[in-house]
């Protein structure tokens, strides 16, 4: 007659955390920074149809590493909290913050529900403000806490590495070919410290600018405009990041 | 949508249920919508005014508002329910977009409207239709197109151009005489602003520019560059020149008789 193994609650924990980990560090680090005129999401990506960053509403935008169908997933769950929100009372009233709650909620119930098992997830819900101090950047890890992050923020495999990288170069006010030259520079650094080459085809770019005269003010940066900015000597002028492509 | 008729079925507007009634409810109705298209783009305007039986319920309503990036829609009929079916048909493309991350057609727009005009038939029936007038540019075909509904959700593509509205057959009747295929953008708005003037000249529930007050038709630009709604100054040059050629010849341009 077998007895069942006592598993004290910290290990169980301890077992869930590490398996999410490991998940999370197999896909690819991605980076959110802020520049001056908003907030810009590089990730290495090479498929073209399955984004890693995507828009939940006018301002806020959204970013996550970790396994596909998972992000996909609380993606859609967002895109219908903050539309059904907007609908039900005014457009204003969808705030990163409560997205990020919501979201912290999933999570970690998710977590910490011994049927299922945790997310292999690591996300980023980011919000635009009318002026660089009302930028507001929220982490949110496998396990269900929220981080309020400002400046940089990077998440995915060797996140830690990446994020001390950015933590020592970005500065606020940067431009947006600064940013991201800076954010590519981060990413291609592997693990033992040595360099490689990311082609701009197998980047994925995205802005929430808020200088777009638009209401949403989520844009993919694609094609020659992301040659462009990768490009250019630092001297990228609004006019330049704001036009459609 | 179906996540919202399946979550909070009382948010939409067809799941309500209607109280029993005698008699037409007295609600604020907007009236004449016109469209026009010419090479490039397609034009959509509409007048300012919303009545309540023979009262002026508001003089500066707007009547056209954008449906996404490359579409408009213009309402007629009861203007609550309009106003709240655009809102949620806004809503649904941008969804759609969000999820998909692709846009939907064109015609899958258009059908979409439909569906929604159609779960308001119970209303319509007590008097409070809601008949649009949707627009937009088709991206795959490159040109602009323009939908016509009844209060059934019917759904017939119009070509060249078409009006909706209880100022309609006046707005028609102007737009048939003057339009030609090729248009240009400035000629097309000049154009739905004379037939909002006619329709307005003939029907009392359709309002003129008010230049007293500064109140001018909305006029709004589709192309493949996007929605652009004209500013205010740009339709008040419009409507002006109208006015001032309209002191001379009441009736407005005469076209050709044989």
């Amino acid at each position: 007659m077998s007895t069942p193994f006592y598993v004290s609650p910290q290990q169980a924990m301890a077992d869930r955390a590490e398996y999410a980990r490991k998940g999370i560090a197999r896909g690819r680090s991605l980076v959110v920074l802020q520049y001056a005129d908003g907030i810009v999401f590089v990730g290495e990506n090479p498929s073209r149809a399955l984004h890693k960053f995507s828009e939940i509403y006018d301002r806020i935008g959204f970013a996550a590493a970790g396994k596909y169908n998972e992000y996909e997933n609380l993606r859609i769950g967002g895109v219908r909290y903050a539309d059904l929100r907007g609908y039900t009372y005014d457009r204003d009233d969808v705030t990163a913050r409560g997205l990020a709650n919501v979201y912290a909620q999933t999570l970690g119930t998710i977590f910490s529900s011994a049927a299922e098992k945790p997310y292999e997830v690591e996300l980023v819900v980011a919000e635009v403000g009318e002026t660089p101090e009302g930028d507001q950047i929220y982490r949110l890890p496998h396990d269900g806490s929220i981080v309020d992050e400002h400046g940089s923020v990077a998440v995915g495999g060797n996140a830690e590495q990446i994020s001390s990288y950015l933590d020592q170069r970005h500065q606020d006010g940067m431009n947006l070919s600064e940013a991201l030259k800076l954010a590519v520079q981060a990413l291609s650094r592997d693990t033992n410290g040595s360099e490689r080459e990311i082609p701009a085809e197998r980047l994925e770019v995205a802005v929430l600018d808020r200088t777009r005269p638009q209401q949403r003010k989520f844009k993919r940066i694609v094609g020659r405009q992301l040659g462009r900015l990768l490009e250019s000597g630092g001297a990228t002028t609004e006019a330049e990041s704001s036009d459609e492509e | 949508m179906d996540f919202l008729s399946d979550h909070q079925p009382e948010m939409l507007p067809g799941n309500r249920q209607l109280p029993p009634t005698q008699g037409v409810i007295e609600a604020p109705h907007g009236t004449t919508i016109v469209a026009v298209t010419f090479p490039g783009g397609v034009v959509l305007a509409g007048d300012r005014r919303a009545t309540m039986g023979n009262v002026i319920a508001q003089r500066d309503i707007e009547k056209v508002f954008p449906a996404d990036e490359y579409s408009a829609v213009g309402i007629a009929g009861t203007a609550g329910l309009a106003v709240e079916m655009v809102k949620l048909f806004q809503l649904e493309l941008e969804h759609f977009e969000k999820v998909e991350g692709a846009q939907l057609s064109l015609e899958g727009k258009a059908n979409r409207l439909s569906t929604m005009i159609r779960s308001n038939l119970g209303m319509a029936m007590q008097g409070l239709a809601v008949v649009p007038l949707f627009a937009g540019f088709d991206v795959d075909r490159a040109k602009g197109r323009i939908f016509s509904y009844d209060v059934t959700g019917g759904r017939s593509e119009e070509h060249n151009y078409a009006a909706t509205g209880s100022g309609s057959i006046f707005a028609r009747g102007a737009m048939k005489k003057l339009f030609r295929e090729d248009l240009t953008e400035e000629q097309a708005t000049t154009l739905v602003v004379q037939a909002l003037y006619d329709a307005a000249d003939d029907d009392s529930a359709t309002g003129g520019p008010d230049v007293a007050r500064r109140i001018y038709p909305i006029v709004t630009v589709i192309t493949e560059d996007g929605f652009r709604r004209l500013t205010e100054s740009e339709s008040s040059e419009i409507a002006r020149a109208i006015l001032e050629r309209r002191l001379e010849q009441p009736d407005g341009p005469r076209a050709a008789l044989l």
